[in-house]
């Protein structure tokens, strides 16, 4: 009996379908974790719909030239909702589980670390559609805002894609930042940062000087995104938003893979 | 692999044991291995290496090199210079890994998953891992796989952490202080299934500073300091080359006498008690026991493993 503990051959893994289960839970209980975290669903959610209703319904009969005040306000609080989903999804639950020695523990069993990282990806993306789903609910209904099917589905769409591409920023803030200090830095990135983009207040309402520093910011650039496919976006053409947030994406997983190995030598 | 069997106590004396443990060819080894951070030598040309069936004891005193040796081992981080293998191949191949279990001392997991979503996870990283109740029965999880994490006692913590090092019925387990914050009847079963793993064949690291954990489980036991081995054998044996036995009794010969004695290594009075520290006890005795008729209270003894340790690592 001592023997055959060990002398069964090394099991084939049956690839494919084993490797889809593992991301497929991974993705599940990282869902899960997040959604009975209180302090962080209830907060995500919450705050943009608040803000939403206070805001955004008020002008249900508001308009400037023919934008509709309450829809503008839409795309603006989808994408400040969505990005916070995700920068404190992936920000402070990453910085934290690595603190914890939990990572570790994680990537010294059979885990492959890309289910790992698609289950935060893929979690936010999660949020990021609830988020925006609920606000659109809220407009269409108590906002007066109309929205035809071809671009509710191109909201969802861009709230995909700008998920993703701030996951990379959580990414990196996780590495960067100090896992108790996370919560406070990244509101301190986030908040000014959506601020200054204009998802708040459109720009036009702020100081001149301040509109200078919104296309140096990744988030003035994906609401561009999203407001343009209402036709409210600025004058800027759409390629050069694009690029701008496929260029903030490579510079932020660039960095995280540089700091990522640099910590790894030091380990 | 069928359910874990529960093995009695009575097995062969872990020497003779040892002796057939160690003759099978080793299923993890840590060649020369030097590992450096900056100008740190954390470990300095360190070999060694794990059979199948022994529980192994790492000890040391702290920054001593039992972390980073474990981490390579679980293929974490890899050597400056040497070569690792654990069965076989590379540690950081994901085959090895199904193949190899890990307790770690974790300040925090998920707090907002259940003790069973926790074990859902962990086994669908292996091939074959055990079923839900074996697990729970041999973790002593039963009644409470529906609590959250952050409702579990200390532990309660510690033996989720154990069940999810063997959920994967692996052939290789690395356990870094198991026994932390278990009473003693969570402390004696946990010992119990490590040594129906050993009885099943398969091979366990353990990391403790409770030094009677060591003495009680462990096969071999191997000391390293600053890097390097420093010691390495069975309980007695490294008991015996690091201290001798002790010989406690009343007598009235003088100390300049008791130190011209053959492997005489250490001479205390306590309170009218002395005690003689000798490589061999018999011969000291029996030449005491000549000069002294008066000698009284005679007690022999091996030194503790604690102070086998402190002799060890205070060099």
């Amino acid at each position: 009996m001592a023997t055959s503990a060990i002398a069964h051959p090394l099991p084939p893994v049956n690839g494919y379908i084993h490797t889809l289960s593992i991301f497929r839970k991974e993705t599940k209980y990282e869902f899960l974790k997040l959604m009975r975290t209180k302090s962080f669903s209830l907060s995500t959610i919450g705050f943009p719909v608040m803000f939403y209703v206070l805001f955004g319904i008020a002008n249900r009969n508001a308009y400037a030239g023919n934008v509709h005040i309450a829809k503008y306000m839409l795309g603006g609080y989808a994408c400040f909702g969505l990005i916070g989903a995700t920068l404190f999804g992936i920000g402070v639950g990453l910085a934290s589980e690595r603190a914890a020695g939990w990572l570790e523990l994680k990537r010294a069993s059979p885990m492959p670390v890309s289910a790992y990282l698609f289950a935060k990806c893929a979690s936010a993306v999660a949020f990021g559609v609830i988020i925006v789903s609920i606000l659109i609910a809220v407009g269409t209904s108590f906002g007066g805002v109309s929205l035809s099917g071809v671009e509710l589905v191109k909201m969802l769409g861009m709230t995909i894609v700008g998920s993703i591409s701030f996951a990379s920023m959580g990414l990196l803030l996780a590495l960067l930042v100090p896992a108790n200090a996370a919560p406070a830095i990244i509101n301190l990135i986030y908040l000014p940062m959506s601020f200054l983009s204009g998802l708040w207040m459109p720009l036009r309402l702020m100081p001149h000087w301040l509109h200078s520093i919104a296309p140096a910011l990744p988030t003035y650039h994906l609401s561009q995104l999203m407001l343009s496919i209402f036709g409210y976006g600025d004058s800027m053409s759409l390629a050069t938003h694009w690029n701008a947030l496929l260029g903030f994406t490579l510079l932020m997983l660039g960095l995280s893979w540089l700091i990522f190995h640099r910590k790894e030598q030091n380990a | 692999m069928s359910a874990l069997a529960f093995i009695p106590e009575t097995q062969p004396s872990p020497a003779r044991r040892q002796g057939t443990l160690h003759s099978q060819e080793p299923i993890a080894t840590l060649a020369h291995i030097t590992k450096r951070y900056g100008a740190t030598v954390a470990l300095d040309d360190l070999s060694l290496s794990l059979h199948p069936g022994e529980v192994v004891a790492l000890l040391g005193p702290n920054g001593a090199g039992k972390s980073t040796t474990v981490k390579l081992l679980l293929g974490l981080i890899a050597p400056t210079s040497g070569t690792t293998r654990v069965f076989g191949s590379d540690p950081r191949s994901a085959l090895t890994r199904t193949r190899v279990g890990a307790m770690l001392q974790v300040a925090r997991v998920t707090e907002t998953l259940r003790v069973r979503d926790h074990l859902d996870l962990f086994r669908s990283y292996y091939p074959h891992p055990l079923p839900v109740a074996e697990i729970l029965r041999i973790a002593q999880l039963q009644g409470i796989e529906n609590r959250l994490f952050s409702q579990l006692s200390g532990g309660q913590r510690q033996r989720l952490l154990f069940a999810l090092a063997i959920c994967g019925n692996p052939d290789l387990i690395f356990l870094d202080e198991p026994t932390v914050g278990l009473d003693i009847e969570a402390r004696r079963a946990l010992w119990q299934q490590i040594r129906s793993f050993a009885a099943q064949g398969k091979t366990v690291l353990l990391t403790t500073h409770y030094l009677e954990e060591a003495d009680a489980l462990a096969h071999r036991i191997i000391v390293i300091n600053k890097g390097r081995v420093i010691s390495q054998g069975t309980p007695a044996e490294i008991k015996r080359n690091s201290g001798g036995r002790m010989i406690r009794c009343q007598t009235s010969l003088s100390r300049e006498f008791l130190c011209t004695l053959p492997g005489v290594v250490n001479v205390e009075y306590n309170q009218g008690v002395v005690v003689v520290t000798a490589s061999e006890a018999e011969p000291v005795v029996r030449e005491m026991l000549l000069r002294d008729e008066t000698l009284s209270n005679l007690e022999v003894a091996s030194p503790a493993l604690e102070d086998a340790f402190l002799a060890l690592t205070k060099n």
